[in-house]
Parts: C-alpha cells; sequence; structure tokens
C-alpha cells in the first residue's frame, strides 16, 4: 500500500508552490479584489505556460497528459496561493464535462485552448436558489436552440465557453436533462457581472435567447454527465479548499507566535492553542478525506461517488473552520481590510456553495453510503 | 496512490489470514464483532481467560507482538506487517486489546531499560499472554501533570522501599507485574527526581482495590504501596532519569497506530439504517441524514488518516505526533454519537438493560463508557496541547512550578 503521492507529483507540487509563492503574491488577488482587473492575465498565462492548465489533459488534446493525481497537487497549490484565475471553472468543470462527453471534434476544439490558456470555460447550471436537481434545470432546448437565465454561473464574465444544463423533456426527472456547448462569444449571450461574496473569483447571470448551442453527450444524458463532472469537481475542489485551510492555519500559527499581549507570545494560551489544534485536527480530517477521493478519482473506482461526497463535506467544514479562526487569532487586526484573513474567509464561503450546498452533499453521501451497503 | 500490497505484503497476508482462520477462537467471533466501547464481555466465558488462550495460542506459532526482537518472544516483523496482522485478525484483535498496556508500553520499555537477563526472563511470557502487565503512573494528585507524583521510593541497602498511593490502574486487579513510576528525590524540581522500577504485583505490601466508574464496571483499580520492597537490579534506568524512561513509554503508546479507533460511526449508521421513526424510516430523515454524514466524514477522516501513518510507516518514516489525532476526535464522537443514538430512542433511550433496551443497549453501555476515553492516555486537552506544541510548533504552557524543588510546591489551590 502507498495511500500517498509518488515523488515525482511531490516535487510537481514543490515546483507548483514556488511557481505561485512567485507570481501569484496577496498583491496579486487585491488588484482582482479591488476591481482593477477580472481576473490575473498574465498568471494564467504563466499556468498555461508552466503545462498546469492541461496537467490532465491527453497529450492528443495539447495537454500534458499526467493525470488527475497530478491535478490534484496543483489544484491545492492554487487554493493555498488564493489564485485569483478562473481555474476551477475552467478545468475541473468545463474541462472535465468535454473529457467525459465531448465528441472528438469538441474536444479538438476546445481541450488545446483551454490547456494553452486560450479559452476560459465554465459550467451553466444553477438558475437561482436551490441546489443541483433535474427539477431546478428550467431553461429550455428546442431543436437546439436555447432560452433562458443562468445564475449564477461562476467565471461567467470572462468565460468564453459554457457548458449549459438545458430541459428537454417535461417530466422533470433526469433523462429530461441535457447538455449543450455554448460559445459565449456568438449572438443570444447576454451577459451580467454580479456582485459576490468573493470578488477574485467572478460570477455572473447569463441569459440566452434563442442562442444556437450544440449538444454535449447525448440528449436525456446531462443528468447522468453531470453527476460525474460534479463528483470530479468535488475532489479537485477539495483540493484547493485543503490548501486554503492549511495557509490559514499557518497565517494564524505565524501570528500566534508574533504577537505578544499581557507579556507572552498569544500563541502560549491555552485557548488560542486548542483552537489552532482544531484547524489543525479538521485540515487534517480533510486531507485525508481527500487523499481518498484522489485515488478513487484517478483510478476511476466505483467509491468516486461516495469518496467525492465526504471529500467535499470535509474539507469545505475545514476550509471554513481553519478560514474563520484564522481571522479570531488576529483578532482586531483580522478583520481589517490589509490583512490577508478576509480573502481566504471569502474564498472559503464561496467554494463552500459553488458545487451545492453542504446539505446537498450530506444528502448526496448518506444516499451513496446506503446503496454501497445495500450491494 | 493505491492501497494494493507489494508482494513480500500480500504474501505476509495470505499466510496470516490462512492461520487465523485455521486458529482462531471462531465460536466467539459474532459475539467480538458486535462489541463495541462499554461493552466487550463474552457472554458464556471469561474473557481474560479467552483471550489468554489465543494469545498463547498465537505465541507458540510465532504470531505474539508481531514487531519485537524474537528472542524477546516476537517475531522480528516491520511495522506494516504489524499492521496487515491487525487487519486481518479483525474481531479477534479486540481479544488482546486485555493485553494492551503490558504489550503497547511496559514491554517497550523494559526492552529499552531493564538488563539483558529480565528482557528474556520477563518478555516472553507477557508477549504469550501468560502474565499480565499494568503501568503504575497516575496519582490522585498527579493525572495529566504525571510528573507531579508523590509515591516515595527510599534506597534501603540492596532494595528500594515503595510507600503510597497509584489510581486510574487498568487491569491492576489482574496483572502479574507493573512498570512504576516513583519519587526518588523530592528536593529537587519535580522532574528532576523521579525513578522507574518493575516489580511483582504479588509482592507483600502490594494492595489493589477496584475502582467502581461512573459506568458501573471496574476496569481501573487503586494500588497501594505500603512498604513494598524492589531490588535495585529491578530499576529501569538511572536513579532519577525516571522521567525520560517514562516519556519512552508515552511515546511508545502514542506509536501504536493501526488498530483504528473506535467512533461509534459503523454502529451508529447500521441503527439508523433499519430504524423507523413516527413519519418513516430513520435513514430518510432530512435531520438524521445531515447528523450521519457529519460524523461519517470524521470517521473516514480518521480512517484514512491512520492509512497515510501506515504508509509512512511502510517507507521507514516513524509517525510523529500527529497521531494524537485520533484519539482526540473519536473519544468525544463515540460521546455524541451515542447520546444521538438515545435520543432517536425518545424516552425509551432512557431504558439500558439489553433485554428490554435498543439493540441490546449498546448505545447506552457506549454512553457511560465513553467519558473514560476522553481521559484515559490523555484528556483531549492534553492532546490539544501535543498538536499545538509538537506539530504545529506554538509554546510550551507556561509552567511556574519548573524550577521549584518538588516539596515547596504548593499541593492545595485553597
Amino acid at each position: 500500500m502507498n495511500f500517498d503521492f509518488s515523488d515525482d507529483q511531490k516535487q510537481l507540487r514543490d515546483q507548483a508552490r514556488k511557481f505561485l509563492a512567485e507570481k501569484c503574491p496577496p498583491k496579486a488577488a487585491r488588484v482582482v479584489l479591488d476591481g482593477k482587473a477580472p481576473y490575473d492575465k498574465d498568471l494564467w498565462k504563466g499556468l498555461a505556460e508552466m503545462g498546469f492548465l492541461g496537467v490532465a489533459i491527453p497529450e492528443e488534446f495539447g495537454g500534458a497528459g499526467a493525470g488527475h493525481l497530478e491535478l490534484c497537487v496543483i489544484a491545492e497549490e492554487m487554493g493555498r496561493a488564493n489564485a485569483p484565475v478562473p481555474f476551477s471553472s475552467t478545468v475541473y468543470l468545463a474541462a472535465e464535462a468535454l473529457l467525459i462527453a465531448g465528441s472528438d471534434a469538441q474536444k479538438k476544439k476546445w481541450l488545446p485552448a483551454i490547456a494553452s490558456g486560450e479559452a476560459i470555460g465554465t459550467l451553466a447550471l444553477f438558475e437561482g436558489k436551490g441546489n443541483p436537481s433535474p427539477q431546478n434545470v428550467k431553461l429550455t432546448a428546442a431543436s437546439g436552440v436555447l432560452n433562458g437565465v443562468k445564475k449564477p454561473v461562476a467565471d461567467g464574465a470572462i468565460a468564453n465557453f459554457a457548458v449549459v444544463a438545458a430541459r428537454t423533456g417535461s417530466s422533470g426527472r433526469e433523462g429530461d436533462v441535457s447538455l449543450f456547448l455554448v460559445d459565449l462569444k456568438a449572438g443570444g449571450v447576454e451577459v451580467k457581472s454580479l456582485t459576490n461574496l468573493d470578488p477574485t473569483r467572478g460570477q455572473a447571470e447569463i441569459s440566452f435567447k434563442d442562442c444556437k448551442a450544440e449538444p454535449l453527450g447525448a440528449a436525456g444524458e446531462g443528468w447522468s454527465i453531470l453527476t460525474q463532472v460534479l463528483d470530479r469537481a468535488a475532489v479537485l475542489c477539495a483540493f484547493e479548499q485543503v490548501g486554503g485551510a492549511d495557509r490559514a492555519l499557518e497565517m494564524g500559527r505565524d501570528y500566534a507566535l508574533d504577537r505578544i499581549a499581557f507579556g507572552r507570545q498569544i500563541g502560549s494560551f491555552q485557548a488560542v492553542k486548542h483552537m489552532l489544534a482544531d484547524m489543525y485536527v479538521s485540515a487534517t480530517l480533510a486531507r485525508s478525506n481527500s487523499y481518498y477521493g484522489a485515488w478513487a478519482l484517478s483510478t476511476n473506482a466505483g467509491e468516486l461517488p461516495e469518496a467525492a461526497a465526504a471529500a467535499r463535506i470535509s474539507a469545505t467544514q475545514a476550509f471554513q473552520h481553519c478560514a474563520k479562526n484564522n481571522i479570531q487569532v488576529h483578532g482586531g487586526m483580522g478583520f481589517t481590510w490589509e490583512f490577508d484573513c478576509h480573502m481566504y474567509y471569502r474564498r472559503a464561503n464561496a467554494l463552500a456553495l459553488g458545487l451545492g450546498s453542504l446539505s446537498y452533499w450530506e444528502d448526496q453521501l448518506i444516499d451513496r453510503m446506503r446503496k454501497k451497503n445495500a450491494a | 496512490m493505491n492501497f494494493d500490497d507489494t508482494p513480500q505484503e500480500a504474501e505476509f497476508r495470505a499466510t496470516a489470514r490462512a492461520w487465523i482462520g485455521a486458529n482462531a477462537p471462531k465460536q466467539y467471533e459474532d459475539e467480538l464483532r458486535k462489541s463495541s466501547l462499554g461493552r466487550t464481555q463474552l457472554k458464556n466465558a471469561d474473557i481474560l481467560q479467552v483471550a489468554k488462550a489465543w494469545q498463547k495460542k498465537k505465541a507458540d506459532a510465532g504470531w505474539a507482538c508481531l514487531h519485537w526482537p524474537k528472542e524477546y518472544g516476537g517475531r522480528g516483523s516491520s511495522p506494516i506487517e504489524r499492521v496487515i496482522w491487525q487487519q486481518e485478525e479483525g474481531a479477534f484483535g479486540k481479544l488482546s486489546h486485555m493485553f494492551i498496556i503490558g504489550h503497547g508500553m511496559c514491554g517497550p520499555t523494559v526492552m529499552a531499560f531493564a538488563r539483558e537477563e529480565h528482557k528474556r526472563t520477563y518478555l516472553p511470557p507477557l508477549a504469550s499472554g501468560e502474565k499480565v502487565w499494568c503501568q503504575l503512573f497516575s496519582e490522585p494528585a498527579g493525572g495529566s501533570d504525571v510528573a507531579g507524583l508523590r509515591t516515595r521510593a527510599e534506597k534501603d541497602g540492596d532494595d528500594w522501599v515503595i510507600n503510597g498511593q497509584k489510581i486510574w490502574t487498568s487491569g491492576a486487579h489482574y496483572s502479574d507485574f507493573g512498570i512504576l513510576l516513583t519519587r526518588t528525590d523530592p528536593a529537587v524540581p519535580k522532574h528532576k527526581g523521579l525513578t522507574m522500577f518493575f516489580l511483582d504485583m504479588k509482592s507483600p505490601g502490594v494492595e489493589v482495590r477496584p475502582i467502581r466508574q461512573a459506568s458501573g464496571a471496574s476496569d481501573f483499580n487503586e494500588v497501594y504501596f505500603t512498604n513494598v520492597r524492589i531490588p535495585d537490579h529491578q530499576r529501569l534506568g538511572e536513579v532519577n532519569d525516571g522521567w525520560n524512561v517514562s516519556l519512552t513509554t508515552l511515546m511508545n503508546e502514542r506509536m501504536s497506530i493501526g488498530a483504528g479507533v473506535s467512533t461509534g460511526f459503523p454502529e451508529l449508521f447500521d441503527y439508523c439504517s433499519s430504524l423507523m421513526l413516527e413519519d418513516g424510516p430513520a435513514i430518510e430523515n432530512a435531520a438524521v441524514r445531515s447528523r450521519l454524514a457529519n460524523w461519517a466524514v470524521k470517521a473516514s477522516g480518521l480512517k484514512y488518516t491512520s492509512m497515510r501513518a501506515i504508509s509512512a510507516l511502510s517507507k521507514g518514516e516513524r509517525p510523529g505526533p500527529e497521531n494524537s489525532i485520533g484519539k482526540l476526535v473519536a473519544g468525544s464522537m463515540i460521546q455524541d454519537v451515542a447520546t444521538y443514538a438515545l435520543d432517536l430512542q425518545g424516552a425509551s433511550g432512557v431504558v439500558s438493560g439489553p433485554e428490554d433496551a435498543e439493540v441490546a443497549g449498546r448505545f447506552q453501555a457506549m454512553l457511560l463508557r465513553a467519558p473514560g476515553t476522553r481521559v484515559e492516555g490523555g484528556t483531549d486537552e492534553i492532546m490539544r496541547n501535543i498538536i499545538a506544541e509538537r506539530v504545529l510548533g506554538l509554546p510550551g504552557d507556561i509552567r511556574v512550578d519548573k524550577d521549584v524543588p518538588f516539596n515547596k510546591i504548593p499541593t492545595k489551590g485553597r
């Protein structure tokens, strides 16, 4: 048994960490936070040059063809660096949907463009309140023409294309949902940016009016593809969350060592020590659950649905827990705009919602555990 | 990243599995499988005798204390082989809990500090379960603060004379030997005046009094020493160096990974899968599902944390203090799980007799035993200190008694 990343994968992680430390210091995210740019274009280009955007895309489609374990270690570093780029929407959601269901022509068109950093992609699933469910897909597709409104769409305002979930039947069941690929620069698309919890990662409302779209995957199979995409994204996003949680813990630890109050390092007070110990515990549990998810993802194991849900819940809890307590350790300073604590707090809470809420994944996990026990 | 055995590991696993299949006491398997925290008794047999018989059988065939050297009754196995054995032994491994103190802590301490002839005399019968050992550390005034202990050892010729009292000693009532931490110099700071010994629990002047616990059971004891004589050759380590010797014991305690900590989650999930509430099956109730999911990810997080530690072990890395999280998380979790299982039973949850209570009262037994798991082997607070100081590198607690001679430290708060 070797329940760990290989030396090569760890080397890739070190390489990514070094690269991001240089190209993505905290002030990089602030440029986007302050509204001076929609995302960090130079960083995006650099990520493409390093081969990080296409790390799990096969070589025949312009990627590095490494695999999902390699993508997991990069995702962790993206989270650690709080990178202000559309990595998750493009790489976890759009690219994975193409890899699962795309035709050869669709893969040839979009995957090399993703790997080279030319195309930003996203998934347009949500329509206002509610979690992923066939019933919540109201946007219609008739004869390849879409009508309806999606929101929020992650990175929708900067994306070149979107995978859109649409209703192609009337029973309200899974078989009514189909996926479409839409070039967002084509006609019939209207995009509006939405103010959101984490301005370093944009959210948009996209309206489709008699918009022409090509099917992605077979008609009526949209929901089954979406489930697979969400499971894969859940694992990848969990690594991003684990990276963020670890960084928030580190920030809290460092501050507790630096800051003196009542004549002592505040990290010598048990109340502070124990808060940090609990952060470490939640980050460790999340990391271990995520490793299991990574194993299931990389081997396409039957356990993936359950492992993905467990990783998702555990990592969401850990990042939220570490990000909020990092501010608490910092006291008043942590609540200022100047300190970086709030950037991780924002990111933790935005990531917690992007693939459906905790209660959705809790529900999924128990369903999947029951299924496994029954089998 | 994989869960596969190496060829050598696979061969070891196959050999172990075959031997266990042919030799384990199968008549108790079902009962052992269903036993959980607070309920590890066998209905129609004395569990200590069953455990001793199984341990002896293992020892005779070379499967006892796998990682110990052969000359001391072990097998000379690698840590990963020990873990594979534990996985294969499954429910029968619960029987070796009777020997966990002796095998996990006393044995390694004796191995590190006793003279060679003693090691060859005392370790093999400890490994085979013929002799049971206990650990005499805690005292009424020295629990988490072990170094605050007051049991005196005074030199008299070639012997030491022991007077004092220990408490919370697991299994002392059926132990043959014990390792004993004593104070040999009260005029120096507390960590500097301790000495470790091992002794025969049948020595004149040793009196064991079982403690009735909150659960009603009596796994722990008070042990009184009145002019008990221990020959100097049974000293472990140097005079006044007992603190360092005890650290070896405690390090070994925390190295005992792989067996997996009990969380109560599998029991709760099973229960909820069959339980009917007024408005339908419990497992379909949204509130129940949310609670279950939160515990599920803690249980799986612990499971895979332990797998990561095993992987590190198999690469020859030593497990670090990060393994303290198992006890910390599982201890309070099992308490919460038991509380919730009873809540699901409504008013009838109060009934605890195995004949009348739901699922033979297992959650009631768990509830009453659980507070102990948060205390034994270090409280939650001590575990958090360990993580904060040794993993995160935060400062140690300020110790106002650090440089004060032990006999000048105040003994009462008011």
